[in-house]
């Protein structure tokens, strides 16, 4: 019981900060974004690079020429549109990780529309059927393991990324098999979508980048102003509490895993009939994945999100102009994410806790 | 007695002087000072955000102060984390218990030790009467069973100063007096106690004195012996307070519910109600007493629909109301507000403001696809100005409000919604004085206006002054009904445990 022994404490206290001013969450992000950048010029420079033109390459190359902007939007739709779609489900605190295949199923069934009526019904018909097509389908795939967590529980987290494999080896199988290109010789690939089953384009891009505009304002004001939003919320907070208040909650959580794996699923056909012109098993090509980070780091703020993933845009575009320029491999774009990302989440705790040194008034009491 | 040979010998366990801690603007304890001397029981009185539990948290490590000085007997020292706590013998007992289920008791003592205890739980059971099966899995236990491993699991670590916070909030009458017992028999060891509890009684039953704090500051210390009920309400409260509960008498009016037979099965096939039947009139208080666990928590989600019941029926005004989903019992007029343990667990949503919490149970009657919020800022402002909730804005988190605080919320929004029936369980639960009072007044108020109210409690005393009629729960069957002005609390605590049957009963009463 001997009161010397206690002047050991450790030499840094985590302790939780009890209110954050926003100058202080502004600070901690700005000096993240700083760090970020300090550590990438050094691991540059270790590598023998000129950070400055790297940097340089990357904005002139994904900002710099129109052609370059509109390259860049195209990368940020299916990442924009994802990304409100999985914030739906984690508001509910649902842990929906199937986006990836939520969009190969979304774009399998606009995809099959656009493959069998493609000579024959007329553009907007095609266009608005797929479009449907690919948000229902990937709703209904997104209620399978919502379906199963509400009458089973089961764990909705490998449950929806198992189904990832699912769905895109689906398309692995369309691509050998039924849907294969009688023209392509024997080569396992989809044939290129008719004219008029691909999206228009508006200003260059294709339609997705006003989906995703509209998709913003929506989701925003379903998570803030609909009842359902309401309600998904307090189910996400306190399912107890929800059930008391008399809200059916299994039906919540199937109608909101619906929205979500169905904006997914638009991203696909979106994805496939306007980025790709075809079907391919790269459709997701990983959006399904970068679109949870972008949640995450947005805080799953529908704004936040349009920002991040116009962000993620410039990375990823900006990185394939440096690798064309320069001659690097475009790996960098993803080590540099990974820097990013591990400073924005530093910034995080920074933000939320704060750390104490042994060396306070008291000690230098004793 | 042994204690007053031991007189001189009495050293300051704990000495605080002038201790102050805030949290940015709020003065959560300001300048405060405290003796508590060794083979003492002192009680740390206040009300709800008084800064009792700021002041413990600041003793056990876990805040450190902004100026102030700690002395552990005798010494100043500086506690920087729990675990310097623990090396200098302050041991917590938290409200909410810091077990891991799955363990054993023995487990959960032996946990982050190494295996190298200061005194073995098994002589400390002996040596201070401590009834624990060492070798029983927590989630096995009653919470009066977690409470005495937690107890084992300070002292076994050598703590000889003893805090307990609000440790009778969760127990029946017989488990706080085994505590009570418990206590006593360390004050004898010589070690010191702090306990901080709202119950008056309680403090005039254990305590040898009394420390009163009032807005974060010590408003004075009295010696139990010498005081009253009024005297330390008057002193924590700041005002001279009425402390009787008028049970108001008047007819009770035609039958609302009617509970006949009703039976629910657990999930692991336990009967937790059985046949249970019952009636109750508007303006009427129906009491609910039993030890913890006897089916009160069933009976509630039986009626409110959130629990089937396996057989059995409940009548609103003659019509059955069992089977119905619990949206549409709300909107039949039957209200439930259940005070959990850790209050916030049914019925609000922590990290939502005030005013989206009182819409929960309206915002489905709402017409067309949004929500209009209007109205439940009207009412959140409504309820914060009549029940002197104290809170920053409406728009605060409900989980950043005190205890008391969050209860007002929970009630008022019960009550404005013109329930028919309301059920409430625990409302007073953790409730200070001051608070507890407006919580009966407001009940009464409802009974006034012919409102059935199916009333949960937990201390006998209130059941016996504010109800008229008293259920009593046993094993999930009904082993008395009785008439309030002919029951007693021996009566009572008999029924509790069975220890009389219905028969015998009705010879004496009716």
């Amino acid at each position: 019981m001997s009161d010397t022994k206690a002047s050991r404490a450790p030499l840094i206290h985590v302790v939780q900060r009890t209110s954050v001013s926003l100058l202080r969450q502004t600070v901690c992000r700005i000096a993240a974004v700083v760090l970020a950048v300090g550590t990438i010029s050094v691991f540059l420079l270790g590598l023998g690079y000129d950070p400055f033109e790297i940097f340089g390459t990357m904005i002139t190359g994904s900002l710099g020429t129109s052609v370059a902007f509109k390259d860049t939007v195209k990368y940020a739709i299916p990442l924009c549109i994802t990304a409100l779609g999985v914030t739906l489900a984690f508001r509910m605190r649902f842990w929906n990780v199937g986006a990836e295949g939520q969009i190969c199923v979304g774009a399998i069934a606009g995809s099959f529309f656009a493959y069998t009526y493609g000579d024959t019904w007329p553009k907007w018909l095609l266009i608005t059927v797929m479009l449907i097509a690919g948000f229902i389908a990937g709703g209904l795939w997104g209620m399978i393991p919502a379906y199963f967590k509400t009458k089973w529980g089961t764990n909705e987290t490998l449950f929806t990324l198992m189904l990832n494999y699912v769905a895109s080896y689906f398309i692995q199988y369309l691509k050998e098999g039924p849907w294969r290109d009688p023209q392509s010789m024997g080569f396992p690939i989809m044939p290129r979508f008719a004219k008029a089953a691909r999206m228009p384009m508006v200003l260059g891009v294709h339609m997705g980048w006003i989906v995703a505009l509209t998709l913003v304002v929506l989701v925003f004001l379903y998570i803030r102003y609909s009842k359902q939003g309401y309600e998904l919320t307090v189910v996400g907070e306190n399912e107890q509490t929800a059930r008391y208040a008399g809200m059916p909650v299994k039906k919540i959580i199937l109608r909101t895993m619906f929205l979500s794996a169905g904006i997914c699923g638009l991203a696909g056909i979106l994805q496939a009939s306007g980025a790709d012109k075809q079907l391919t098993e790269t459709v997701a090509g990983g959006a399904g994945f970068t679109a949870i980070t972008i949640a995450w780091l947005s805080r799953l703020s529908p704004i936040a999100i349009l920002l991040v993933s116009f962000l993620f845009g410039v990375m990823e575009k900006g990185s394939g102009a440096v690798e064309t320029a320069l001659k690097i491999s475009p790996s960098m774009a993803d080590v540099m994410q990974g820097i990013i990302l591990f400073f924005m989440l530093g910034a995080e705790f920074f933000i939320n806790y704060k750390l104490m040194l042994r060396s306070d008034k008291e000690a230098t009491k004793e | 007695m042994q204690e007053t040979t031991a007189h001189e010998e009495r050293l300051d366990a704990i000495r605080l002087e002038g201790l102050c801690k805030s949290f940015g603007p709020v003065k959560a304890n300001h300048n405060v000072n405290l003796t508590v001397r060794r083979g003492e029981i002192l009680a740390l009185l206040g009300e709800n955000g008084s800064g009792k539990t700021t002041l413990m948290n600041t003793l056990s490590g876990i805040y450190k102060p902004d100026s102030g000085q700690i002395y552990i007997n005798g010494k100043s020292v500086a506690i920087r984390s729990p675990k310097e706590a623990i090396d200098l013998g302050i041991g917590m007992i938290h409200q909410h218990f810091k077990l891991v289920d799955v363990m054993t008791a023995r487990e959960n003592i032996l946990l982050g030790t190494g295996g190298k205890l200061a005194q073995t739980p098994e002589s400390l059971k002996e040596l201070f009467g401590l009834e624990c099966d060492l070798d029983k899995k927590i989630y096995n236990m009653s919470v009066g069973e977690k409470q005495t491993v937690e107890i084992l699991k300070v002292l076994s670590r050598g703590a000889d100063i003893l805090i307990l916070d609000e440790p009778t909030a969760v127990l029946t009458p017989q488990e706080t007096e085994k505590l009570f017992a418990i206590l006593r028999k360390m004050r004898r060891e010589g070690h010191a106690v702090v306990i901080i509890t709202h119950k008056l009684q309680e403090v005039l039953d254990i305590s040898d004195r009394v420390t009163i704090l009032r807005k974060g500051e010590t408003v004075g210390t009295v010696i139990t012996a010498d005081t009253t009920v009024q005297e330390l309400t008057e002193k924590m409260v700041g005002r001279p307070v009425s402390l009787s509960i008028r049970r108001e008498e008047q007819e009770p009016g035609e039958t609302l519910l009617d509970v006949h037979a009703l039976s629910v099965t657990g999930s692991d096939g336990v009967k937790r109600l059985d046949q249970v039947s019952f009636q109750l009139h508007a303006g009427e208080i129906l009491g609910v007493c039993g030890v913890a666990g006897s089916g009160q928590k069933e009976l509630c989600e039986a009626i409110a629909g959130l629990q089937h019941p396996s057989a059995g029926s409940i009548l609103l005004d003659g019509k059955r109301v069992d089977g119905l989903s619990p949206r549409e019992i709300i909107r039949k007029g039957i209200s439930l507000s259940f005070i959990p343990e850790d209050r916030l667990g049914m019925g609000l949503v922590g990290t939502m403001s005030i005013a989206d919490n009182m819409m929960l149970k309206t915002y489905a009657d709402q017409k067309g696809f949004f929500l209009r919020r209007k109205g439940s800022r009207e009412l959140a402002r409504k309820l914060v100005s009549k029940l002197e909730i104290s809170t920053p804005s409406i728009f605060t988190p409900v989980k950043k409000l005190s205890g008391g605080n969050v209860q007002k919320v929970l009630l008022g929004r019960e009550i404005d919604c013109n329930p028919r029936v309301l059920i409430t369980a625990y409302a007073v639960r953790g409730l200070d004085i001051n608070s507890s009072y407006m919580v009966y007044d407001l009940l009464n108020e409802q009974k006034r206006k012919g409102v059935g109210i199916l009333f949960v409690g937990e201390d006998l005393d209130v059941l016996l002054e504010m109800c008229d009629r008293i259920l009593v729960l046993c094993g999930g069957k009904v082993t008395a009904i009785i008439p309030a002005r002919f029951a007693t609390k021996d009566l009572l605590g008999m029924k509790m445990t069975g220890a009389l049957s219905a028969e015998e009963m009705e010879d004496d009463y009716v």
